[in-house]
C-alpha cells in the first residue's frame, strides 16, 4: 500500500553516535535499534538479581516455563525478535530500567518493536520506555508491549514519545494486574507527526490499582490519539485516568477513555478525566468518554474539558508585571506538570519538566530536524522562570 | 506634579455607562478612601487604572507620573509602580507563590533595565515581607491562592504589594470578608508600607477599615461620579446617614 519497507536487523555501529537525552539519570539501559533488541551482558547488578533480559526467541528456548506463564498475553509468534524481561519474585530494583528504542532510517521503513515483561510476585519495578527518531527520515513504528504484574507487585512506567514530524508511531500496550498490584503510568507524547497510543489495563485481581496519566503536546499538523481502556474484572479495584493536552496551530488530538466494570466487580472506583487547552481556533480535540458498567456497587466519575487559558489568571499575573508571554508559559507549564505530581523518580521529573518547558518555548520544534536529542537548544528564549 | 490625575473619565461595559465623568487627583504620600454603594463604579475605576480591558473608556484621560496611562499595557503599568489588590484574588493551581513573585520581580526589573534579583536576595526579601502580614511560611511554597481562606488571600495580596513596593497601590475592598484580627494584620501591613513616596487608594464599604488606616481624603463615588470629597470624618457621617442624602 505504500513505500515503506519492513525494517531488517540493523548494524549496531550505525547507532554508535546515539546518546540518550536523559543522560544525567542513572538507569539500566536496554537497547532496541529500529525495534530490534541488542543484547549486552554488561550489568552485574541485574545478573545478581537473576533478572532475565533477552530476546523473545531466546526466552522461548531457554526460559520456556517462565515464558509460557504469560502465554495468554503473547501477541507474538516464534519468529519475532523482540525483547523479553523477567523480574523474579521479591525483587526490588531501586534504579529504573530504561528501554531505548532508537529509530534511524535511511529510506522509509516500517519498524516493529515487541516487548514482553513479567514482574514477579511482590517485586517492584520502575521502567522508562523511550522511542526516539535520531534523524529526519520517514518511519512508521508499530510497538507492541505486554506486561504481566503478578500479585503484590508494582510498576511505575514512563513512556516517552519523541519522533520527527514525518514519522508515525502506534503503540499497543497491554497490562494485566493480579491481586493487590499497583500500576502507575506516565505517557508523554512530546513530539511526533502522528502518534497513536492504545493502552489497555485489565484489573484481574482484587485490590489492584491503576493510575494512568498522560500528556500530549502537539503543534503544526501533528496528530495524537490516545485510547485508554480499563477493565475492572474483580471487586475492590481502583483506577484513575488523567490525560491532559495542549494543542497549538492546526494540531489534532483524540482521547477515547473506556471504563468497563464487570458484574463480578463490586466496590469498584473508577475515575476518568481529560483536559485540553487549545491555543488556536484551528486546533481540534475530540474527546469521548465511554463507560460500560454492569454492576450497581461502583463509584465512577468522568469529565472532559476543552478550553483556553484562564483569562482572569492571565490578568492577575500581568497586573504584577509579568508579561503576557511569560504568564502564558507559567499557566501552560503548571497545566502540564500536574500529571507528573505522582511520579516518584525525582531526577526524571526534573528532566521532564525541563523538556516540557523547552517544548513550550518552541525550542524543540523550531527546526524540522530537531527532536529531543538535540542537546543544544536551537531556539533561544528570552523568558526564564524557575 | 501629582502622581495620578484622572480627568473626566467615562467608561462603559456592554454599552452601559458605569463611570460618568470621574475627576480625581492623588499626590505622593496621600491615602485616599473611595466609598459608595455597590454597583456605582468603584471596582470599575480600580480595574481601569490597572488596565483590565473589559471596559470601554469613552472619554477622559488618566495621567500617571506625567504619562498617559492608556498608552501602557497591564504589565507596563505594574512595572511603572501601579499595584491592584484584588477584591477576589485569583487561584493559580501549579504556580507557587515563590515562582510567581520571582517572575514578577524579575520582569519588572527587566523593564527597568536591571539584572534579575540574585536568588539569595530574593529569598531574604520573601522572609522579611512575609512577616509584615504574618503569612504562614508554608503558604509561600503552595500554589498562588489555591485553597487559601478568604483572610489568607487578602494577606497574600498585601504580601505581594510588600514584595513589589509599588508607588500607587489600589486596594479594592481588601477588608471585605475579613474578621477583625485579619483586618488588623492587613491594615498594619498597609501602614508599615506607607511612606511620603507612595500613595494608596482604599476602596471600601465600611468606615471600620479607616479606623486602622487613616486616610487623608474620603471620596464618595455615587452613580458614576465623585459627588463629595471630605476629610476622614466624612466616612463617619456616611456610616450614620447612608448615601441617599447625597443624591
Amino acid at each position: 500500500m505504500d513505500n515503506f519497507k519492513k525494517a531488517i536487523r540493523p548494524k549496531e555501529e550505525d547507532f554508535a553516535d546515539f546518546s540518550c537525552h536523559l543522560t544525567q539519570l542513572k538507569t539500566f539501559r536496554i537497547h532496541q535499534y529500529n525495534g530490534f533488541f541488542f543484547e549486552r551482558n554488561d550489568n552485574d547488578v541485574l545478573l545478581d538479581k537473576n533478572i532475565i533480559i533477552c530476546s523473545i526467541k531466546s526466552a522461548m528456548k531457554n526460559h520456556k516455563s517462565i515464558y509460557n506463564s504469560a502465554k495468554n498475553l503473547q501477541p507474538l509468534s516464534s519468529d519475532d525478535d523482540g525483547l523479553f524481561i523477567y523480574i523474579p519474585r521479591n525483587t526490588i530494583l531501586d534504579t529504573p530500567l530504561q528501554i531505548l528504542n532508537v529509530i534511524k532510517t535511511f529510506e522509509p521503513l516500517k519498524i516493529e518493536a515487541k516487548t514482553l515483561i513479567i514482574v514477579g510476585e511482590n517485586s517492584h519495578l520502575k521502567l522508562i520506555y523511550c522511542d526516539d527518531t535520531v534523524n529526519d527520515n520517514l518511519s512508521k513504528t508499530e510497538s507492541k508491549i505486554s506486561v504481566v504484574l503478578e500479585k503484590d507487585s508494582s510498576l511505575e512506567y514512563y513512556k516517552m514519545e519523541n519522533i520527527n514530524n514525518l514519522s508515525s508511531i502506534f503503540t499497543d500496550s497491554n497490562f494485566v494486574l493480579d491481586t493487590n498490584c499497583e500500576l502507575k503510568t506516565f505517557w508523554l507524547s512530546i513530539n511526533g507527526g502522528d502518534i497513536k497510543n492504545k493502552l489497555s489495563v485489565a484489573l484481574d485481581g482484587q485490590y489492584a490499582r491503576a493510575d494512568l496519566n498522560g500528556l500530549y503536546m502537539v503543534d503544526r499538523d501533528q496528530v495524537v490519539d490516545n485510547q485508554v481502556s480499563v477493565s475492572h474484572n474483580q471487586p475492590n479495584c481502583h483506577s484513575n485516568q488523567l490525560y491532559k493536552g495542549i494543542l497549538d496551530d492546526s494540531a489534532k488530538a483524540q482521547f477515547k477513555g473506556h471504563i468497563y466494570v464487570s458484574q463480578n466487580a463490586p466496590y469498584t472506583e473508577a475515575i476518568q478525566n481529560n483536559r485540553n487547552i487549545l491555543l488556536t481556533d484551528k486546533a481540534v480535540v475530540n474527546t469521548q468518554p465511554f463507560l460500560e458498567i454492569y454492576n450497581d456497587d461502583v463509584k465512577c466519575a468522568h469529565g472532559a474539558t476543552i478550553g483556553q487559558l484562564d483569562q482572569s489568571a492571565m490578568f492577575y499575573m500581568r497586573s504584577r508585571g509579568i508579561s503576557e508571554r511569560s504568564a502564558k508559559m507559567l499557566l501552560m507549564f503548571a497545566f502540564c506538570t500536574e500529571i507528573l505530581s505522582k511520579a516518584s523518580i525525582e531526577e526524571l521529573v526534573d528532566t521532564l519538566q525541563d523538556i516540557i518547558k523547552r517544548r513550550l518555548h518552541g525550542e524543540l520544534s523550531s527546526c524540522e530536524n530537531c527532536v529531543l536529542l538535540c542537546s543544544t537548544p536551537c531556539g533561544t528564549s528570552d523568558v526564564d522562570f524557575i | 506634579m501629582s502622581l495620578l490625575e484622572i480627568k473626566n473619565l467615562h467608561a462603559s461595559i456592554n454599552g452601559k455607562e458605569i463611570l460618568k465623568g470621574v475627576d480625581l487627583t492623588i499626590n505622593k504620600g496621600e491615602v485616599h478612601a473611595i466609598m459608595g454603594p455597590n454597583g456605582n463604579g468603584k471596582s470599575t475605576l480600580a480595574s481601569i487604572i490597572a488596565g483590565r480591558d473589559t471596559f470601554d473608556v469613552t472619554q477622559g484621560e488618566i495621567i500617571y507620573e506625567g504619562k498617559n496611562l492608556f498608552d501602557l499595557s497591564v504589565e507596563q503599568r505594574a512595572a511603572e509602580g501601579i499595584f491592584l489588590g484584588f477584591q477576589y484574588p485569583v487561584e493559580i493551581p501549579g504556580v507557587s507563590i515563590a515562582n510567581f513573585m520571582k517572575t514578577a520581580i524579575n520582569e519588572q526589573r527587566k523593564y527597568k533595565g536591571l539584572d534579575p534579583m540574585p536568588s539569595m536576595e530574593f529569598m531574604k526579601l520573601m522572609e522579611k515581607q512575609k512577616k509584615i502580614v504574618d503569612l504562614d511560611t508554608k503558604l509561600a511554597s503552595r500554589s498562588v491562592n489555591e485553597g487559601f481562606s478568604g483572610g489568607e488571600k487578602k494577606k497574600n495580596e498585601i504580601f505581594q504589594m510588600a514584595m513589589l513596593h509599588p508607588t500607587l497601590s489600589i486596594l479594592d475592598e481588601t477588608d471585605s470578608g475579613l474578621d477583625i484580627d485579619a483586618l488588623r494584620v492587613v491594615a498594619s501591613g498597609v501602614n508599615a508600607l506607607r511612606s511620603p513616596e507612595v500613595s494608596t487608594i482604599l476602596i471600601t464599604h465600611y468606615q471600620r477599615l479607616l479606623d486602622y488606616i487613616v486616610p487623608d481624603f474620603v471620596h464618595v463615588l455615587f452613580e458614576g461620579k465623585i459627588v463629595r470629597t471630605g476629610p476622614r470624618e466624612l466616612a463617619l457621617e456616611l456610616e450614620e446617614k447612608g448615601y441617599e442624602w447625597l443624591r
